[in-house]
C-alpha cells in the first residue's frame, strides 16, 4: 500500500500500543537547550531515573545566551546560573553538549543540521516549539513541554497519538523579491494560525523542490505557526547533498546504504492524503504581518483588512491587534515608522539569510531612526560569515554585528524592544510582549523586508528599495 | 505510581474570553528564566494583568472570582478557540495550574498545550461553538456557581444547564484511570524498546 513520510516514520518508530490506545514512538533524535529542561532534569532525580540513551540526545545553549557579551560570567546571574545547570546535567549523565566555548554552539534548531544530526526518516523532538524545522530533511519532529523532556531521557520513547497529514502544494516559481518566507506567511494566512491543529503538513510542489534545504528549513520551521504540530518536505538528492560529509552524517562505506534508506521514507507516488490544499507561487507577493498572530498578515502592497470584512470571531482578535499595533483598518502598511530591524533567528538567522540581504546591502545606510542588530542563529554560521566577510557590509550599513543566539525573537537575553518600538522582525513569532517589552509591536518579513526597513526606516517594499 | 483517578472537576469558573491565545501571554518569556518551575503561578497572565505603569489592567485574572479560586486552588477556566498556541512552554500550563486552575473548558486547544496540561492531570475539554457560548454567558452571570466538568460522561454541566463536551480519547482514558502521566506505561516497555532501537539503523549505529 503506498503511504506518506509520515506513516512510514511512524511505523519504523512505533514500539508498542498503550493502554490508552497511543502510541509508544521511538525518539531517535533528541534535541534539549536551558529553558525548557532543566526541570526535566530535575523530574529524573526525583524519580530516582538515568538517562536511558544518553547518546541520542544533543544539547546547546541559545535561548538566554547574550550576543553582545561574550565572557562568562555573564554579567545576567540567571542567565549564568541556566547555562550553569545545562552544564552539570549534560555532564552527570554524559550528554553531549555543543557549549559556547566550542565553536558549534548556537540555536538548537540549526546545530543539528549543522552537525549532520538532522537526517530523514527519523524523529527528532525537542522542548521547543519550532522543532518542525528538522521536517525540511523528512523527518518527523515535534516540540514537546518540559514532562515530555523527562519522558524521552528516561525512556527515549513519548506516548503520542498519530497525526493526520495534509499536503500542502505550491507550485511555479517565486517572482523576484519573494522567499521562502513569504510562502509560509502566505499559507498561514490563508489556512489560518488554527488551521493545522490535529495535522502534519507535508510540503510538496515544484516551488519546495526548487527550495535548498535553508528555504525549507524557514517553511517547516513555521508549521506550528499554522497549528500544525509538525511539517516536512519529503527527502532528495539536495537533502542528501547537504548533509554529505557534516561530523554526524554516515561515513564511507555507510553513506550509500544511508541515502538508499532515507530515499525510501519518501511519501509513495499515489497515498492517500487527509487533506490537499494546493497554491500558485506566482500569486504570492512579499508578505508582511500587521497583527498579534502570524495569521494577521498581507502583502506589501495590500491594505490591511477593513474591519466590517471579517467574522465576528477574526474581528474581535483584529480589533485587539490594532490597538496594541496602533494601525489602523483599511490603511496600508507599507510606509509605518519602524524603530528597531532584528535580522535573526531560527526561521531566517542562516548563512544564506546572512548572503541574500548583503548582496543588496553594500553601499546603504541604515536609516538614522532606526537601531538595527543581525544576530547569526549559530557560531558555525558567524564565523563563515565572517569568513566571507559578510560581517563587514552589515557593519559598514549601521548594523550591529552580534553573536549566536535566539535574541530578539523572544527576548529571553538582553535584547529587548523598549515600550511601544515597533520592530521589522525576520523571527517567527508577532505576538503582543514577545520581543520583551509588553507594549512592544512586531512585524513579521523575509530578511530583506527587513534591511529595507532598516535603510528607510518604515515598513517598506523590499523589490522598490533595493530594484529587484 | 500511584495517580488519581481524574474523573470529574467540579469548581468555581472564570471566563477569560479570546481566541488564539497564545503561551507567551499566559507566561511572558521573562519569567521562564528559572531552573524550576516554582513560583509561576503569581505570574499568569502577567502582562495582561498588570500595565507597562505597573498598575492593575481590566483582566478577568484580577476579579474576586480569581481571587476565590487561586484560595481554593480548584478552578475551571473557560477559554476560546485555539487556547495555548504558540511556544511549547509547559510554563503555561503550569503557571495556571499553580494559580489554582484545575480543568479547562474551551472551543479547541493547542495541541503542545492540550498534552502539557493533561500531562498534569488537567483535563481540557472541548464545547461546541454555540455551547461554549452559552456556557461562558453563564458562567460571566453566575459567578457562584460551580461548574462540573465531567471527563468520564463527557459533560460540562452548572445548574440547570449541561453541554455535551469532548476530549481525545486517549486523554480521557490516562485521566479516569489514574494513568494521566505515562511514564510509569513508557518505562514498563523498556525491552520493546530495546527490539525497536536496535532496528533503527541510525540508533544502533550502522
Amino acid at each position: 500500500m503506498a503511504k506518506t513520510l509520515f506513516q512510514k516514520v511512524w511505523e519504523a518508530h512505533t514500539v508498542r500500543k498503550l493502554p490508552n490506545g497511543q502510541t509508544q514512538l521511538f525518539i531517535g533524535t533528541h534535541l534539549i537547550h536551558e529553558v525548557t529542561s532543566p526541570q526535566a532534569f530535575g523530574m529524573l532525580r526525583d524519580l530516582g531515573l538515568k538517562v536511558k540513551y544518553p547518546q541520542r540526545t544533543f544539547a546547546t545553549v541559545d535561548h538566554i545566551v547574550p550576543t553582545n557579551e561574550l565572557k562568562e560570567p555573564y554579567s545576567d546571574p540567571i542567565a549564568q546560573e541556566m547555562i550553569e545547570a545545562l552544564r552539570k546535567n549534560t555532564k552527570d549523565y554524559g550528554i553531549r553538549f555543543f557549549d559556547t566555548t566550542t565553536g558549534t554552539q548556537g540555536i538548537v534548531h540549526m546545530v543539528g543540521p549543522e552537525q549532520g544530526i538532522t537526517q530523514p526518516g527519523t524523529t527528532i523532538a525537542c522542548g521547543d516549539s519550532h522543532t518542525a524545522t528538522h521536517g525540511a530533511f523528512g523527518a518527523i519532529a515535534f516540540g514537546i513541554g518540559t514532562t515530555q523532556v523527562r519522558d524521552v531521557l528516561a525512556t527515549q520513547t513519548l506516548a503520542l497519538s498519530p497525526l493526520k497529514v495534509r499536503r500542502i502544494e505550491v507550485n511555479g516559481k517565486l517572482a523576484p523579491g519573494v522567499y521562502a518566507k513569504d510562502v509560509i506567511l502566505h499559507i498561514i494566512r490563508v489556512l489560518g494560525v488554527n488551521g493545522g491543529i490535529g495535522f502534519a503538513y507535508e510540503y510538496a510542489g515544484s516551488t519546495f523542490d526548487g527550495f535548498s534545504l535553508e528555504e525549507r528549513m524557514t517553511v517547516c520551521n513555521m508549521s506550528i505557526e499554522g497549528g500544525a504540530r509538525c511539517g516536512y518536505v519529503n527527502p532528495d538528492q539536495k537533502t542528501f547533498d547537504y548533509i554529505k560529509g557534516k561530523p554526524f552524517a554516515p561515513k564511507a562505506a555507510d553513506w550509500d546504504a544511508a541515502v538508499a534508506r532515507w530515499a525510501s521514507f519518501a511519501s509513495d507516488a499515489g497515498c492517500q492524503y487527509d487533506d490537499v490544499k494546493v497554491f500558485k507561487a506566482e500569486d504570492i507577493r512579499p508578505t508582511v504581518t500587521w497583527g498579534i498572530t502570524p495569521g494577521q498578515a498581507v502583502f506589501i502592497d495590500e491594505k490591511m483588512p477593513a474591519l466590517e470584512t471579517l467574522n465576528a470571531a477574526d474581528r474581535q482578535t483584529a480589533e485587539d491587534a490594532y490597538a496594541h499595533m496602533k494601525l489602523a483598518p483599511n490603511t496600508a502598511i507599507k510606509g509605518t515608522k519602524v524603530d528597531v530591524c532584528f535580522l535573526g533567528s531560527c526561521t531566517n538567522g542562516r548563512i544564506s539569510d546572512l548572503r541574500e540581504v548583503a548582496k543588496y546591502l553594500k553601499g546603504r545606510k541604515v536609516s538614522s531612526s532606526v537601531k538595527a542588530i543581525v544576530v547569526p542563529g549559530s557560531q558555525l554560521t558567524a564565523i563563515q560569515a565572517v569568513h566571507e566577510g559578510l560581517d563587514k557590509i552589515y557593519i559598514e550599513a549601521g548594523f550591529e554585528w552580534r553573536g549566536a543566539g535566539c535574541s530578539m525573537c523572544l527576548a529571553m537575553n538582553p535584547d529587548k524592544l523598549v515600550g511601544d518600538q515597533l520592530c521589522a522582525s525576520s523571527s517567527n513569532r508577532n505576538f503582543k510582549g514577545r520581543q520583551g517589552s509588553q507594549t512592544g509591536r512586531t512585524v513579521l518579513m523575509s530578511p530583506l523586508m527587513v534591511a529595507a526597513a532598516a535603510i528607510t526606516g518604515v515598513v517598506s517594499d523590499a523589490r522598490e528599495v533595493f530594484k529587484v | 505510581m500511584s495517580l488519581a483517578k481524574i474523573t470529574q472537576v467540579k469548581a468555581l469558573a472564570l471566563a477569560v474570553p479570546g481566541d488564539d491565545i497564545d503561551t507567551d501571554r499566559i507566561i511572558p518569556a521573562r519569567f521562564l528564566r528559572c531552573v524550576t518551575f516554582d513560583g509561576l503561578g503569581e505570574h499568569a497572565f502577567r502582562d495582561e494583568r498588570t500595565g507597562p505603569d505597573g498598575k492593575e489592567r481590566p483582566h478577568p485574572m484580577n476579579s474576586a472570582q480569581a481571587g476565590r479560586i487561586a484560595a481554593a486552588k480548584q478552578g475551571v477556566m473557560v477559554v476560546g478557540f485555539n487556547f495555548g498556541c504558540g511556544s511549547s512552554r509547559e510554563h503555561a500550563p503550569q503557571s495556571l495550574w499553580r494559580f489554582g486552575f484545575t480543568a479547562f473548558v474551551g472551543g479547541s486547544f493547542a495541541e503542545i498545550f492540550f498534552g502539557n496540561s493533561t500531562t498534569l492531570g488537567v483535563p481540557c475539554l472541548t464545547l461546541s461553538k454555540e455551547d461554549l457560548a452559552e456556557c461562558d454567558a453563564f458562567v460571566r452571570a453566575n459567578p457562584n456557581v460551580e461548574v462540573t466538568v465531567d471527563v468520564e460522561k463527557l459533560t460540562v454541566s452548572a445548574g440547570v444547564k449541561s453541554w455535551k463536551a469532548d476530549i481525545a480519547a486517549s486523554a480521557r482514558d490516562g485521566l479516569v484511570n489514574g494513568k494521566w502521566d505515562p511514564i510509569a506505561d513508557l518505562l514498563e516497555g523498556a525491552d520493546s524498546v530495546a527490539k525497536t532501537a536496535g532496528g533503527l539503523a541510525y540508533v544502533a549505529g550502522k
